[in-house]
C-alpha cells in the first residue's frame, strides 16, 4: 500500500481539482488548523497534544502555529481539564479537548455527563457549551480491555451530548469542522482501525480525497455509503468497511446490499435507516461495541417501531459480545465483527422464510 | 438599595454586605416555611409549591458577601448545592431565582434547573448539585478570561467536604500550573451532610493544603464578614493582577440541617445550643451599630430586604408553570 498521504495526480486535465488522499488523522489535523486560523476562540488542550502533536497525530504543528496559550498540554487530570473546558466554553472559548482512549472516560464521567451535557439544559438555554471532546475507540490489536472499547452507546445514551464517528477522511474533516462550530458539546470518536497511523493496521479505503478548501459535513446525518436493493447493512466507523466488504462478496453472489454509515449516533438519523429498510426489507446492524443496550438494538428498534416498513426477514445484528475485551490474539479477532462473518449472517437472513 | 448594586467604598461595602446577608436570610426564611406547605403530615418531598431537596445557607451568609463585595458582574462564580446566599451576593435576579426554586416558567431556567442548578448568565453565576463539580470550570473560565485579555477573575465556592474529592486536587494543581486568576473559597461549616470534618478530613485546616499546590492558603476564623472581606480582597486583587490563585478556607456555621427536614441528630446537643449565639446577622448588626452606623438606616435596609423577598416570593407563586414542550427546547442549541 502506498502511503496514505501520497498525493495522487489526476490523470487527465490539469484543471481538475487536485486529488489529495489523506488519512483520517491528517484530515482531523487539517480541520483543527483551519478552524483555529478562522476563529481565535478555538483552543486545544489535553494530554500530549502540544509538543508531540497527540498520540493519534491529531494536533501536530498547532503549538508552533498558534502558541502555548491556545495549544496546551495538560497533566493527566481528566476531570480537571475536561471540567476546565466546560468553564472555558461558558465564557466564550471553543475548546477542543482530546482524551486518548474512550476507555479512560470513567475517571472524568461527571465532567462529561453532569457538567458538559447539562449546561445548556440547566441554564434554560442561557449558557452554551461549545466544546469538542475527541477520543479514540476500538480494538483488534491486543491492547486489552482498558484500551480497546468503543462505548458508543454509553455516550449516545446521555442527552445533551452529540456523538459522532467518521468512517473516512473526507467525512472526518468535514464533521470535525462542523463539531468545532457547533454550540453543543460533541464527542468526536475516531476508530483506530480506520485512523491511518503507521503502527496500526488501517482500512485503506478510509483514506480518501480530502479537499483543502472549506467544506462541512453536517452532524446528525447518516450517509448511504453504497446503494443496494436486497438487504441493508447499518454500521459506523470501522464496521461500515466490514459492511462494504460483505457487500462486495455478496455482489458476486447476485445480492445487492445497501450500506448505511450512521456517522452520528446522537442525534441518530432514523429517517435514513428507515428509508433504506423500506426499500430492501432486510436489516443487519453491525457494531463493534458491546451488543446489549447498544447502537445495534437502537437501529433495529427504529425500524421495528415504524409500522410502514414491511420486513422480508427478521432484523439481525452482529456485535461484540457482552464480555470485556480479551487480550490474547487467539481470542479477540474471533469476537470482533468482520466482513466474512457479516456476509455469513447476511446469507442466513436472505434464506429466511417468513411465515 | 438593590442586592445587585455594585458596592463602592468600604462604608458602603459594609452596608451592602449587611443588606445582602439580610436579603438572603429573608428569602430563605420564607422558602423554609413554604417548603413544608403540602408536604405534611406524612413528609412527601415531591409535594408543595417548592418540590425536591432544599439546602439553606442560613448562617453562612458572611462567606458570600465578604467575597462577592469584590466582584463585578463579569467575574465568573460557581457555587455549590447550597447556593442562595452566593447567588444573591453575586447579583442574581431575585424574582427569577425565586421562580426557578418554585419550578416556574419565569424562573432563571424556566424551571429546568431548580434550586441546585441556578444559572444567571447576565452575572456569570452558576451552581451545581454535585460535590466538587464547580471547581474545574472556574479554573477553565479563569484561564479563558486570561487568554481573552480580560482582567476578570473566577471564584469557586465549595464546602469543606469537597476538598476530599479528586476534582479539588486536580483543579488546584491546574490553577497553580497555569497561574489562573481564580480564588477558591471553602465554606467550612464543619459537616458534610452528617459526617463531621474531624471524621472525614485528615488536616485541621484545608488552607494548609494550598502548600501542596504552591499557592497562598488563608484560614479565616469566626464567620466574620469584615475578616472575610479583607482576606478575599487580597486574593481577588492578586488574581486580577496576574498573581495566580489563592485558597481561602472560611470558618462558618450551618445554622440549619443539611437539608430542610434534616433532624440534625448527628450534632451534639451542646453544639446545637451554641448555634443560637452565632447568628452572623445579629452579630454584624451589633458591630455596625457599635461602629456608629445609624440603627434607623439598618432598619431601612431590613425593611427593604423584607419587601424584596415578599415581592420575589409573590412573583414566584403567581407565575405559571412551564409548558411541557419547554423541556425539549434546551437540550441542544
Amino acid at each position: 500500500m502506498s502511503s496514505p498521504d501520497t498525493v495522487e495526480k489526476t490523470k487527465s486535465s490539469a484543471t481538475a481539482p487536485r486529488q489529495r488522499r489523506l488519512t483520517i488523522a491528517r484530515a482531523l489535523n487539517e480541520a483543527i488548523h483551519q478552524e483555529m486560523t478562522a476563529d481565535a476562540s478555538v483552543v486545544v488542550l489535553g494530554e500530549d497534544l502540544a509538543k508531540i502533536g497527540g498520540v493519534w497525530s491529531t494536533t501536530g504543528g498547532l503549538l508552533d502555529a498558534f502558541g502555548a496559550d491556545r495549544v496546551r498540554d495538560t497533566p493527566i487530570s481528566e476531570s480537571g481539564f475536561i471540567g476546565a473546558a466546560v468553564g472555558m466554553a461558558a465564557v466564550g472559548l471553543r475548546p477542543i479537548v482530546e482524551l486518548m482512549f474512550v476507555d479512560f472516560f470513567g475517571v472524568c464521567m461527571n465532567a462529561i455527563s453532569s457538567l458538559a451535557a447539562k449546561q445548556r439544559f440547566f441554564s434554560g438555554g442561557q449558557v452554551k457549551c461549545p466544546m469538542v471532546l475527541m477520543t479514540s475507540v476500538g480494538g483488534g490489536y491486543s491492547d486489552g480491555g482498558q484500551h480497546s472499547q468503543c462505548l458508543y452507546a454509553t455516550f449516545g445514551h446521555l442527552p445533551g451530548l452529540k456523538v459522532v464517528i467518521p468512517s473516512n477522511a473526507y467525512d472526518a474533516k468535514g464533521m470535525l469542522r462542523s463539531a468545532i462550530r457547533d454550540d453543543d458539546p460533541v464527542v468526536f470518536m475516531f476508530h483506530k482501525g480506520v485512523h491511518g497511523l503507521g503502527w496500526l493496521g488501517t482500512v485503506p479505503r478510509a483514506a480518501t480525497h480530502v479537499p483543502e478548501e472549506e467544506y462541512y459535513v453536517p452532524l446528525g446525518k447518516a450517509a448511504v455509503a453504497r446503494e443496494g436493493t436486497d438487504l441493508t447493512f447499518v454500521g459506523l466507523g470501522l464496521t461500515v468497511h466490514h459492511a462494504i466488504d460483505a457487500a462486495n462478496v455478496l455482489q458476486k453472489e447476485g445480492v445487492s446490499c445497501e450500506v448505511i454509515d450512521l456517522r452520528s449516533i446522537a442525534p441518530l438519523d432514523r429517517d435514513t435507516i428507515r428509508a433504506s429498510v423500506r426499500k430492501t426489507g432486510r436489516l443487519i446492524a453491525v457494531d463493534d461495541d458491546y451488543m446489549s443496550y447498544g447502537v445495534s438494538g437502537e437501529v433495529i428498534a427504529s425500524v421495528c417501531e415504524d409500522a410502514g416498513i414491511a420486513l422480508k426477514a427478521t432484523p439481525r445484528r452482529l456485535c461484540f459480545p457482552d464480555i470485556p475485551i480479551p487480550f490474547s490474539p487467539a481470542l479477540e479477532p474471533g469476537l470482533l465483527p468482520n466482513g466474512e462473518r457479516l456476509a455469513a449472517l447476511a446469507r442466513e437472513v436472505l434464506s429466511e422464510k417468513r411465515t | 438599595m438593590q442586592s445587585n448594586a455594585t458596592p463602592i467604598g468600604n462604608r458602603h461595602h459594609r452596608l451592602w454586605m449587611y443588606q445582602a446577608m439580610v436579603q438572603s436570610r429573608e428569602l430563605e426564611t420564607r422558602i423554609k416555611t413554604i417548603y413544608f406547605e403540602g408536604k405534611l403530615p406524612v413528609f412527601n418531598m415531591a409535594k408543595g409549591p417548592i418540590p425536591g431537596e432544599m439546602h439553606l445557607s442560613v448562617g453562612q451568609e458572611p462567606c458570600a458577601v465578604g467575597v462577592c463585595a469584590h466582584l463585578r458582574p463579569s467575574d465568573f462564580v460557581t457555587a455549590t448545592h447550597r447556593p442562595h446566599h452566593v447567588a444573591i451576593a453575586k447579583g442574581v435576579n431575585l424574582r427569577a431565582m425565586a421562580a426557578e426554586i418554585f419550578g416556574k416558567e419565569t424562573g432563571l431556567s424556566h424551571g429546568l434547573g431548580g434550586h441546585m442548578h441556578l444559572f444567571d448568565a447576565s452575572v456569570n453565576f452558576s451552581c451545581s448539585g454535585i460535590i466538587g463539580e464547580g471547581i474545574a470550570p472556574a479554573v477553565g473560565a479563569a484561564v479563558a478570561m486570561k487568554i481573552q485579555g480580560r482582567d476578570d477573575i473566577a471564584v469557586s465556592f465549595m464546602g469543606e467536604g469537597a476538598t476530599n474529592q479528586g476534582q479539588f486536587h486536580e483543579a488546584l494543581n491546574l490553577a497553580s500550573l497555569w497561574k489562573a486568576p481564580v480564588v477558591f473559597i471553602i465554606e467550612d461549616n464543619a459537616y458534610g451532610i452528617s459526617v463531621s470534618k474531624a471524621e472525614s478530613t485528615s488536616v485541621a485546616s484545608n488552607a494548609d493544603r494550598a502548600a501542596a499546590y504552591g499557592m497562598p492558603g488563608v484560614f479565616v476564623p469566626g464567620n466574620d464578614p469584615d475578616a472575610i472581606y479583607e482576606a478575599a480582597g487580597e486574593a481577588v486583587a492578586r488574581a486580577r493582577a496576574g498573581g495566580g490563585p489563592t485558597l481561602i478556607e472560611l470558618e462558618t456555621h450551618r445554622l440549619e440541617g443539611h437539608f430542610v427536614g434534616d433532624t440534625v441528630e448527628y450534632r451534639p446537643p451542646a453544639e446545637l445550643e451554641s448555634l443560637a449565639t452565632l447568628d452572623p446577622i445579629t452579630l454584624f448588626r451589633a458591630r455596625l451599630e457599635a461602629d456608629g452606623h445609624d440603627g434607623a438606616e439598618l432598619n431601612a435596609i431590613e425593611a427593604e430586604a423584607i419587601s424584596l423577598a415578599d415581592d420575589a416570593i409573590a412573583f414566584a407563586r403567581n407565575s405559571e408553570y412551564p409548558a411541557a414542550r419547554e423541556a425539549f427546547a434546551h437540550v441542544f442549541a
